[in-house]
């Protein structure tokens, strides 16, 4: 039995310890917002954060996160990341980014771990922080639009 | 509205909602290709539009919404005519049912570039009538004329300034009669479409709340994964369970046609079970499949006669070219790759069950799941859910990923959710087919095309399905030589032939299906006619688009917004391609540079006729997406085949394009038309061919094989 949280709260998962973070998530705790898009680490549909870090939670055992703090999308506007979550959030909507929205979460989740420690990114800055994440929809132009544009209101805050 | 019945039937139905709810059902005269298709008798209670209590209006949409925004530009439609308040619309997903059918292609499905153009008339007549009954509840309740209502932002106002919301109108509408003719307003004063207007779907896939298939939940779900064959065609010959039994969480492990399902309570005990699971098959002549091979067979083939797809005007035109370009083209086949593998969830109760499933095909996928069931189409609901993206992957004519489901469903008796992972998806067959193309073209003395002796080779994706008899003619698939048969350029002595080589690798539409290869034979073609005629590619181009003022505008409107012509900084270039798809035209000038071997596309200027716009801000985000789909295969991906085994899994050896590799995409709207025309797919044809003519004009070598990384650039 592994002991870590999710969005706060403590869970103890009774699962196979190497089960995949993701899969805990997905099956044992019905957090289906995080994706399953490769399973080996290439595509960041999964990205949640980690003690504040960003991973990929299709290859994060559980075995490896004992006491460790997880926030998914379903958590992180209610995190101390809000603030920039937030920002992202709005940014999002405005730019009108979303298409199928299948890899939303994990690109939202890795802009916000960007945006928490660089107010300022350049473009090459978030082709480094972004381009683990795959979007087949190719939404990439309004993301990286978005990304600026909630930077300078995050600036501005 | 020629079906009372029904029409009653709907009624009965706003009455148990207390709503207004509206739906009908027009037989297209277009509808051939399911007229052989069974109907259920019974058309289940739901509709169009439902208006709420508290005012909200609820737009079904037929359709399947996988990026390209229907659920946002299907309720404008509505919208536009019933002149309710915007911001209280929402969306519904349409589960499977006659009443969704396609207006022109007679069955509920999303594909060809048509979701809005098939609803432009139907669903702008729903809110018109809507519109009409809220209305007339409001003359009946205040006994006026109906000629003395009008109907704006939600209300019905009445002389004296007297005020009914939709809200409070709608139990009272629903009971009158459904107008039979009503009149919709001319385009210039639409209100709604033609705005920019942002998704309301943007929220809830901000927020993980939106639901995919894959995050279907039901009580007692279990979770099944596939072992399928490694070889396409190959039989299970036996298998070896003992190590899945001993997974925690496995709980079934099951034959079916395509290969082994284990079952589990989890994704990860079904998993596990399946990396546990031995089995010896029965390979068949699949495995004898290699890429090289097959490309090197049709080959030869494109040398020889095929079937006549287009005759020249003149046979022996080739005989007054005073210069000849010959040309052979190789494609690969293409797995579609949505970000979302695709699944199925199925719960059989008795002698009824339930799908969710995230389909582009609910009018095929519901009959093919009831046949598999063994239960009559009326006992199944497909409920549609949303789906990350799909690109032809989601409307398959054989239901192959839904058929699977619902045989295991049958085999072990408990709710399922089969999902494929990302190696059964890359793995999995249904790909765009491999072609060959191969082009003898001539110039006359004076520069101009005297003949163009065209062949494609390539396995053909209609045949054996239920689309042959419409799309396959005289023994050539539409879908093989659409965007050469049909060129627009005036190439009166082009003649086309085609083989359809039959290999055993499943095959399917992919993004703009035949214009996916054949777009960037006639555009690099083009490109290479007008440099041995000594011609500027788009002056090249114009001259044989005199009688085609609307590819020519468009031809035009890219130069003119790329700069065309101008110069750039050193060791950057230019590439223009134009082609028409879907009832639009679309033209694009990329912009590169090479770094070592790397292709760098800087940029990329579109200019883009779909007709009528309905949404500007879903049209500029579909050209960006049409054209990312398109440069990450033009550039990285393919599938390929080594003793019948194919020979990626994944992401890492399945590239597509990345963020860093994602150009700057500039839209250009043209201006007019009366009606709106395809937008999903037109725009991914022309990016291959630009790009590759941008890379000649800045090398001097031609692309003829795809993707362009095997090409070595310096």
């Amino acid at each position: 039995m592994a002991k870590f949280f999710v969005n706060g709260d403590p869970v103890d998962f009774r699962g196979s310890p190497d089960t995949p973070l993701l899969w805990a998530l997905r099956d044992s705790l019905q957090l289906t917002g995080t994706k399953f898009g490769c399973g080996m680490s290439l595509c960041g549909a999964c990205t949640v954060h980690l003690d504040g870090q960003p991973v990929r939670a299709c290859v994060t055992p559980i075995s490896a996160i004992e006491g460790k703090r997880v926030v998914t999308i379903e958590g992180i506007y209610k995190t101390s990341q809000a603030p920039t979550a937030n920002a992202v959030r709005a940014a999002w909507i405005d730019k009108d980014v979303v298409q199928c929205g299948y890899c939303q979460s994990g690109q939202i989740m890795s802009a916000v771990a960007l945006l928490q420690h660089n107010r300022n990114p350049s473009d090459a800055d978030i082709d480094e922080a972004m381009a683990g994440n795959i979007c087949r929809c190719g939404t990439y132009q309004r993301i990286r639009d978005a990304i600026k544009s909630a930077a300078a209101s995050l600036r501005k805050a | 509205m020629n079906n009372p019945s029904r029409r009653k039937f709907l009624q009965s139905s706003a009455a148990i909602t207390g709503g207004l709810v509206i739906g009908f059902w027009l037989p297209e005269k277009g509808g051939r290709a399911f007229a052989q298709a069974p109907q259920p008798p019974k058309v289940p209670p739901n509709a169009f539009l439902r208006i709420g209590k508290d005012g909200s209006v609820t737009v079904m949409v037929k359709h399947l919404e996988f990026g390209q925004g229907v659920t946002t530009s299907l309720p404008m439609l509505v919208a536009e005519e019933l002149e309710c308040d915007w911001s209280k619309v929402r969306y519904e997903l349409a589960p499977a049912s006659p009443l969704y059918a396609h207006t022109a292609f007679g069955v509920q499905m999303t594909g060809g570039s048509s979701s809005v153009w098939n609803s432009w008339d139907q669903l702008r007549t729903v809110g018109a009538q809507a519109r009409t009954m809220l209305m007339q509840a409001a003359a009946s309740q205040w006994k006026v004329k109906l000629s003395d209502v009008k109907a704006g932002k939600g209300f019905v106002v009445g002389p004296g300034g007297k005020k009914l919301s939709y809200g409070q109108l709608a139990e009272a509408a629903s009971k009158l009669p459904v107008p039979d003719t009503v009149a919709l307003k001319p385009a210039k004063d639409f209100t709604i479409i033609g705005k920019p207007t942002r998704r309301i779907d943007s929220p809830e896939k901000c927020d993980g709340s939106a639901r995919f298939g894959l995050d279907v939940q039901r009580k007692d779900l279990h979770v099944a994964v596939v072992a399928h064959a490694p070889v396409f065609g190959a039989l299970v010959k036996s298998m070896n369970a003992e190590g899945v039994k001993a997974v925690p969480g496995v709980t079934h492990v099951v034959e079916v046609t395509n290969g082994v399902a284990v079952v589990g309570h989890n994704f990860w005990a079904a998993k596990k079970g399946r990396d546990a699971l031995q089995v010896e098959w029965d390979l068949g002549p699949g495995a004898k499949l290699a890429t090289p091979d097959l490309f090197a067979k049709f080959k030869e083939a494109a040398k020889t006669p095929g079937t006549v797809a287009r005759k020249a005007a003149s046979p022996d035109a080739m005989k007054g070219a005073a210069k000849t370009v010959v040309a052979e083209y190789e494609f690969p086949y293409l797995a579609h790759a949505p970000m979302e593998p695709v699944n199925c969830t199925i719960e059989v109760q008795g002698d009824s069950a339930q799908i969710w499933v995230g389909s582009q095909f609910q009018g095929v996928d519901q009959p093919a799941a009831a046949k598999a069931l063994g239960l009559k189409p009326e006992q199944v609901k497909l409920n549609t859910m949303l789906a990350g993206g799909g690109f032809g992957r989601r409307a398959n004519p054989v239901s192959d990923y839904v058929v699977e489901a619902c045989e295991i469903a049958s085999k072990v008796k408990v709710p399922v959710k089969v999902v494929w992972t990302r190696e059964d998806d890359i793995r999995g067959g249904y790909y765009r087919p491999m072609y060959v193309h191969r082009v003898e073209a001539g110039l006359d003395a004076q520069g101009k095309v005297a003949g163009w002796n065209h062949s494609i080779v390539g396995p053909s994706i209609l045949a054996g399905t239920p689309f042959e008899s419409m799309m396959v003619k005289d023994g050539v698939d539409a879908t093989s030589v659409e965007g050469v048969a049909d060129t627009p350029y005036d190439l009166p002595n082009l003649q086309l032939m085609l083989h359809s080589q039959n290999v055993e690798v499943p095959v399917l539409w992919w993004r703009s299906v035949g214009h996916s290869h054949t777009a960037f034979v006639m555009e690099t073609m083009m490109d290479e006619l007008a440099a041995a005629a000594g011609e500027d590619p788009v002056a090249f181009r114009r001259a044989l688009l005199a009688k085609q003022p609307r590819v020519l505008g468009v031809l035009d409107l890219a130069a003119s917004k790329s700069g065309w012509g101008s110069p750039l900084p050193k060791g950057r270039a230019r590439g223009i391609a134009v082609h028409e798809s879907f009832g639009s035209v679309c033209a694009q000038v990329a912009e590169v540079s090479l770094a070592g071997n790397d292709v760098k596309v800087h940029k990329v200027v579109a200019a883009f006729d779909c007709g009528l716009v309905v949404n500007p801000l879903t049209v500029e985000a579909q050209v960006q997406s049409a054209i990312a789909y398109g440069l990450g295969a033009a550039l990285f991906s393919e599938i390929t085949l080594k003793d019948g085994r194919v020979e990626q899994s994944n992401f890492h050896d399945y590239r597509v394009l990345r963020m860093n590799e994602m150009p700057l995409v500039e839209v250009h709207l043209a201006p007019g038309g009366d009606k709106p025309t395809g937008v999903g797919e037109p725009a991914t044809p022309p990016i291959a061919p630009a790009v590759a003519n941008a890379l000649f004009a800045l090398t001097g070598k031609r692309v003829r094989k795809l993707p362009m990384a095997s090409m070595k650039w310096t």
